[in-house]
C-alpha cells in the first residue's frame, strides 16, 4: 500500500523564490535564509518520496475572485508554472500523480471533505518556492506532486480543525492506494506575517515558537486556535498556517522531529520549516530518511513501484 | 447599508478581505486580476483613468486606485494579492506596498523588518484587550498557561 511517511513545513515567501530566480542566494541576507535549508535537502534526497502532496495556496494566478474553491484538489498529468505578473517562475513544470490524485479525491469526499478537482491548474509561487527549498533547483523536479490549493485568501479559510481532519482523510485515502508508494505530504505558508493594512509587518516569534513545539508533540491545541487569534496573533496572512495543519492531520499522533529552522524575516515574513517523521512501523515502509539495514531492498522495491506506474500511464 | 460589525473588526490596522469586503471590492480585484497581461497593462499605464471605465467601481473605488492609496483600497474590498498586482505595474515588490501601507519610508520600513519586525504587543487590539487570547471566562490559570503558548 502507499503511505505517508513524513511531512515537511516550511514558508512559500515570494521574495524566496525571488531571490533563487535572480540568483542571490550568496547574498548574506538571502544566506541567513537558504542556510537553513542545506539539511532538509539532503534529507530530501534520502527520503527520496515516490511522490508528493504539496498543500499551499493560489495567490490570484489560477484563482481570481471569480471562483474560490476551499479545497482543490489538482488531478492533471501536469502543472505549469503560472505567471504571476513578471512572467512565470523559471522552474521546471509540475508532474502530477494523476492516479492517487483522483484516488484521495474519491476517498476524501466520500469522507464528507467536498473538494473541486481541477484538471488544469497552474502552480503559483506558493508551490513552487517550498519545492525548491526542499529539492533544490534541478531540471526536472525528482517525483511527481499531487497540488492541494486551500483558500486561505477570502475569509474565512477553512478552520484549523477541519484542515486537521482533512489530513487525516487523505492519510486514509493514501493507505487504501494498492500501490507501494513512499509519499510525503508538505504544508507550506506561514509563519507570523501580514502584508496588508497600516499594521503590516508584524512579526510575532513567541507564537510561532510554540506553533512549531505543538506542531510536533500536541498538534490537537493548534486545532482549537481560532481565525480571530490567528489573525490577531500571527497576522491577517498569517491565518494560512492553517495548511500547515492538514499536513500534522496526515501524520500519526506520535512523530520524530527530525529538523527545525526558524527566521525573521524573509521580506515581510517569519520564515518557519519543520520535518516531521512517522515513527517505524512494524510492516510496510521504513520512514523516510532513515536507512535501514536493508536499504537496497527498499530502493528495489520503489524502482519496482516507479516502474509499475509508469507502465499503467504509458 | 453600513457594514457590519464583526470581531475582528478589533485588530487595529487591518482590513480583513470578508465575503462583504470581496462583494464591494470585485470591481477593484477584477481590474488587478486584469494586469496579468501586458497589453492590459499598457492600455491602464497610457490612459488609467479611461481603462478603470472598463470595471464596475464606485467613484471613491476608482479615486483610490488613480491616488494609488493602498489602504482604502482594502477598505473599499481589494485584497493584498490583487492590489499587489497594480503594485506590479508600477514596478514595485510586495515589501515596498507594505512599507507605503504602514506609512514608513522604505528604509525604516527595512530596518523594522531585519530588528525583528513589527511586535505584537500594543497591536493586538483597538479596545485595549492587549493579551494574548484567551476564553472569555477564563480563569487566571489558564490565561497563565496561554499566554505562555503566546
Amino acid at each position: 500500500m502507499a503511505r505517508i511517511t513524513a511531512g515537511v513545513a516550511s514558508s512559500h515567501v515570494p521574495a524566496i523564490g525571488a531571490a533563487i530566480d535572480n540568483k542571490q542566494t550568496e547574498e548574506p541576507y538571502w544566506k541567513r535564509v537558504f542556510s537553513g535549508f542545506e539539511k532538509s535537502k539532503e534529507w530530501m534526497a534520502k527520503a527520496k518520496p515516490d511522490v508528493a502532496i504539496v498543500v499551499y495556496n493560489d495567490h490570484a494566478s489560477a484563482f481570481s475572485v471569480e471562483i474560490v474553491p476551499t479545497f482543490a484538489l489538482g488531478c492533471a498529468a501536469e502543472f505549469p508554472p503560472a505567471d504571476e505578473g513578471w512572467g512565470p517562475r523559471p522552474v521546471p513544470t509540475v508532474q502530477g500523480h494523476p492516479e492517487l490524485a483522483s484516488h484521495i479525491a474519491q476517498s476524501v469526499i466520500l469522507d464528507e471533505f467536498d473538494l473541486t478537482i481541477c484538471n488544469k491548474m497552474e502552480v503559483d509561487h506558493g508551490l513552487t518556492v517550498p519545492m525548491n527549498l526542499l529539492f533544490g533547483s534541478p531540471k526536472e523536479w525528482p517525483c511527481p506532486v499531487i497540488p492541494l490549493a486551500v483558500n486561505v485568501v477570502l475569509y474565512p479559510p477553512p478552520t484549523a480543525h477541519r484542515c486537521y481532519m482533512l489530513g487525516k482523510a487523505i492519510r486514509k485515502a493514501v493507505e487504501s492506494f494498492p500501490e507501494d508508494l513512499n509519499v510525503v505530504i508538505f504544508g507550506t505558508g506561514g509563519m507570523s506575517h501580514q502584508i496588508s493594512g497600516p499594521r503590516a509587518g508584524l512579526i510575532n516569534s513567541k507564537f510561532d515558537k510554540a506553533f512549531l513545539d505543538n506542531l510536533s508533540k500536541d498538534p490537537k491545541k493548534l486545532t482549537r486556535i481560532s481565525h480571530l487569534e490567528f489573525m490577531r496573533e500571527a497576522g491577517a496572512e498569517g491565518i494560512e498556517m492553517v495548511m500547515w495543519l492538514i499536513m500534522r492531520g496526515a501524520l500519526d499522533d506520535q512523530v520524530n522531529e527530525v529538523y527545525r529552522f526558524y527566521t525573521v524575516p524573509a521580506s515581510n515574513t517569519a520564515v518557519g520549516h519543520i520535518i516531521l517523521e512517522n515513527k517505524r512501523k512494524a510492516s510496510g515502509k521504513r520512514p523516510a530518511g532513515k536507512i535501514a539495514k536493508n536499504a537496497k531492498d527498499a530502493k528495489i522495491k520503489r524502482a519496482a513501484a516507479r516502474k509499475t506506474i509508469d507502465i499503467r500511464r504509458g | 447599508m453600513p457594514r457590519k460589525a464583526q470581531d475582528y473588526d478589533d485588530i487595529p490596522g487591518t482590513f480583513v478581505f470578508d465575503a462583504e469586503r470581496s462583494r464591494e471590492g470585485y470591481g477593484i480585484n477584477m481590474f488587478c486580476m486584469s494586469l496579468m497581461k501586458d497589453a492590459n497593462r499598457k492600455a491602464f499605464k497610457a490612459d488609467e483613468a479611461k481603462y478603470l471605465k472598463k470595471f464596475p467601481l464606485t467613484p471613491e473605488q476608482a479615486d483610490a486606485i488613480l491616488k494609488r492609496d493602498y489602504n482604502r483600497m482594502l477598505e473599499l474590498g481589494g485584497n493584498i494579492y490583487f492590489t499587489a498586482k497594480l503594485g506590479a505595474t508600477d514596478g514595485h515588490s510586495f515589501r515596498h506596498l507594505a512599507a507605503v501601507m504602514t506609512g514608513s519610508t522604505q528604509e525604516d520600513y527595512a530596518k523594522m523588518m531585519l530588528d525583528g519586525g513589527r511586535t505584537v504587543e500594543g497591536n493586538r487590539s483597538r479596545s485595549g484587550r492587549d493579551k494574548p487570547a484567551g476564553k472569555p471566562k477564563s480563569k487566571s490559570k489558564t490565561a497563565k498557561s496561554r499566554s505562555k503558548r503566546g
